[in-house]
């Protein structure tokens, strides 16, 4: 694309991680996203913001929650989606990006968004198309749509983000979804609390601006949100941590955990959850004090209104291809 | 020999091995040294090279160049990496054995050495494998192959990871005062780390390696020297705290002696920003912090050598996601140019720097060169010690150009380079 065109409210080509957002980026995003939630409890939920735009979701690691939620976005807002799973093979995963890259590029694409197995591949593919690309997770670099989609759920719960107590419990050290929402939650006025054992605590974290804990007590203490985070099966069995059992024992998010929190404190998961791992049912369960349903649904209206940010910027919007 | 005479004139001579730091001039007869100094009596019918006040050095000696032959000559070849040293100021290169099939047999040491006979235009001393295959598991004919010509004994990227081999090797390498070289890295604390750990690994989702990686296996054969008497060195290191390890061994007579890359004292880790594979070295670029102390471990002496570490790549192992991009930097053709950029900078004294890349390797290797003394082979560049030019990876004259340094501003521009008399470089 040769010709730039000025960019929009939300000044930005694509969105590849959170760092490098504004506040009013943010602020932005999240008004907009509000507006789609209301308009995606009514019957027609289709609007034509993307109509014959082409959106491709690449997933080059598997995922079934944040495709479909992808997915769903873009067709609500009219686009045409096609989804892409590449197997990554052991070999070649570098080279297979960027042809792939190549090869999609080729067909004209609006609008791409991309998921990868390491830090820093969507940024690298975003230089080699033309299109907008969104982050949609990358290594244990960043998952931008997680961090608002978890910031829109905490605003109309709570009516604002400023000033609040979030802690952040779990594998930080693998976690995208950690530093995404470290970020976010930094920029808008939150004090964020990082919450897992010292094998999962990655190092540094104090210098971006989190407090670590490794007691759960003392980390939970005056937090309004605790976000819990998934443990991976292979962290586990003596690699990083000794066992399940001595994982649920020490951090694993049961009711008596949660009184250690504010008095009314709510709980969030990214999902996919583990039972009995790393949360406990009756506290996942409980429509009083758990928003991960909410979570999804916000995930659907974060990405609708992210994907109709970029597109706006696209250097043919609101005409003809030129 | 033809009895050539040449007098190289009006040039600053700079020899660290002699202490000579003067104007005057070079006298070549038979591609070797005849005089050299301020009062040097030139013969009436010999051919005069006005230097214009350029300096002289000793040809440099890059004590770690990686290249890709045999077996990766899309990488770089002999012939390719030498042409880029000559273009450097570097008449002598040492080259990595862990090339493919790895250099660990006599017959493999003596194709290095006669492919380099027919194709560089500089020296090239082969250091050999370590153990057979660069495996880390059996040692390799020490005796045979430094027959053959290999000067020194090392893994190449690989760290011998097994104490008892490292035990044995230093043990038997004793018995020839052969040289072990490792490379500090302990693969297991690097596991999957790619760059420095810390604040800025975190905030990219890259695995760190930790300082403690290159320092327990230091202190680990610091304390194997010590059982076997072997001569050890240690091929790059990175963090403040080996410096000081070093530091400390040879306040208490440890046969110790390391290196560092020219580029880990010019860079920091913060050029891996936005995931710049070209900055993805091994060992890693590391704090502020450590480069300055590296910058002290030259100045003092803990450090002995600098070298390059050049090592090659093409651009589709350097263009993927940090993790999966492969190490290494191209570096011989601009080490001289690095160093005197730092010595310009201040932070480094011209004739200390200069001694880590002649003197030093020739004393540590046993080699000839490294010096202009009389009688010495006629290895040396012609430099304009303060001419500033900016790094372009693409007119550098290896065959691959993932150059650390691309785009930034160097001085020091290296005019000819003759090695044993004859002039295998001239800038155009």
């Amino acid at each position: 694309m040769t010709d730039k065109k000025p960019l929009g409210v939300f000044a930005h080509r694509d969105l590849l991680g959170i760092e490098g957002l504004s506040v009013s980026d943010i602020t932005h995003l999240l008004d907009a996203a509000d507006a789609y939630v209301e308009h995606n409890r009514q019957v027609d939920k289709k609007t034509s913001a993307l109509r014959g735009r082409t959106q491709i979701n690449l997933f080059f690691e598997s995922s079934t929650r944040t495709q479909s939620s992808f997915e769903l976005a873009g067709k609500r807002l009219g686009a045409d989606v096609m989804n892409m799973s590449v197997a990554a093979s052991a070999v070649n995963k570098g080279e297979t990006l960027l042809d792939t890259a190549a090869t999609l590029n080729a067909m004209n694409p609006d609008l791409l968004v991309v998921r990868h197995g390491d830090s820093g591949a969507v940024a690298l593919l975003a230089q080699k198309v033309s299109c907008a690309v969104l982050n949609a997770g990358d290594g244990a670099h960043e998952h931008p749509t997680q961090a608002l989609l978890d910031a829109l759920t905490i605003r109309r719960r709570l009516g604002k983000l400023e000033g609040l107590r979030v802690a952040i419990c779990g594998d930080i050290s693998h976690s995208r979804v950690a530093r995404s929402n470290l970020l976010l939650l930094n920029r808008m006025g939150a004090t964020v609390h990082l919450i897992g054992p010292q094998t999962l605590l990655p190092a540094g974290a104090e210098q971006l601006g989190a407090r670590a804990f490794t007691n759960m007590r003392e980390g939970l203490a005056g937090c309004d949100i605790v976000m819990m985070l998934r443990i991976q099966n292979e962290r586990m069995e003596g690699a990083l941590i000794p066992s399940v059992r001595e994982y649920y024992h020490l951090y694993g998010l049961d009711r008596e955990k949660l009184s250690f929190a504010k008095p009314g404190a709510l709980v969030m998961h990214p999902g996919p959850m583990n039972r009995g791992v790393e949360i406990d049912s009756a506290v996942a369960d409980d429509p009083e004090i758990s928003l991960i349903r909410d979570q999804v649904e916000m995930g659907v209206a974060v990405r609708m209104a992210v994907l109709e940010a970029l597109a706006a910027n696209l250097p043919n919007a609101g005409g003809s291809r030129t | 020999m033809t009895g050539l005479t040449r007098a190289f004139t009006n040039a600053r001579l700079i020899d660290p091995s002699q202490k000579l730091d003067e104007i005057g001039t070079l006298l070549i007869v038979d591609n070797q040294v005849a005089a050299i100094g301020k009062s040097v009596d030139v013969p009436a019918d010999c051919e005069i090279i006005d230097c214009q006040g350029k300096a002289i050095l000793p040809g440099l000696i890059d004590m770690q160049v990686f290249t890709g032959e045999p077996g990766e000559e899309h990488r770089e070849t002999l012939a390719t990496a030498s042409q880029a040293a000559a273009a450097g100021g570097v008449t002598a290169m040492v080259t990595m054995p862990n090339t493919n099939p790895v250099i660990d047999d006599a017959a493999l040491v003596d194709f290095i050495t006669r492919r380099a006979r027919d194709t560089a235009i500089v020296r090239v001393h082969p250091m050999a494998a370590l153990t057979k295959g660069c495996l880390g598991a059996h040692m390799t004919e020490f005796g045979l192959l430094r027959e053959a010509g290999a000067v020194a004994f090392t893994d190449g990227d690989r760290a011998v990871m097994n104490a008892l081999t490292m035990r044995r090797a230093l043990s038997y390498a004793a018995n020839f005062d052969a040289l072990i070289v490792q490379h500090a890295m302990d693969q297991d604390l690097q596991s999957a780390g790619v760059m420095h750990e810390g604040e800025l690994a975190t905030r990219l989702g890259l695995a760190g390696i930790p300082a403690a990686a290159e320092t327990t296996i230091i202190d680990r054969d610091l304390r194997l020297v010590e059982l076997t008497g072997g001569r050890y060195h240690i091929s790059q290191i990175s963090s403040a705290e080996s410096v000081e390890t070093i530091r400390a061994a040879k306040k208490r007579g440890v046969s110790v002696s390391c290196g560092v890359s020219a580029t880990h004292l010019m860079l920091n880790q913060n050029d891996v920003e936005n995931y710049r594979s070209f900055a993805k070295l091994s060992p890693p670029l590391r704090d502020e912090e450590d480069r300055l102390a590296l910058i002290l471990g030259v100045a003092d002496g803990t450090i002995d050598v600098v070298v390059s570490g050049h090592n090659p790549q093409d651009a589709e192992a350097k263009r993927q996601p940090f993790a999966q991009a492969a190490y290494g930097t191209v570096g011989v053709e601009t080490l001289l140019a690095g160093l005197l950029t730092l010595h310009h900078a201040n932070e480094l004294d011209l004739a200390t720097l200069l001694a880590c890349v002649t003197q030093r390797p020739a004393e540590l290797l046993g080699l000839k060169g490294g010096s202009l003394a009389v009688g010495d082979a006629a290895d040396f560049a012609i430099v304009d010690l303060g001419e500033p030019w900016i790094v372009d990876a693409s007119s550098l004259r290896s065959k691959s150009q993932n150059a650390a340094i691309d785009r930034r501003k160097v001085q020091g521009r290296v005019y000819a380079t003759y090695v044993n008399g004859e002039a295998v470089f001239t800038l155009s």
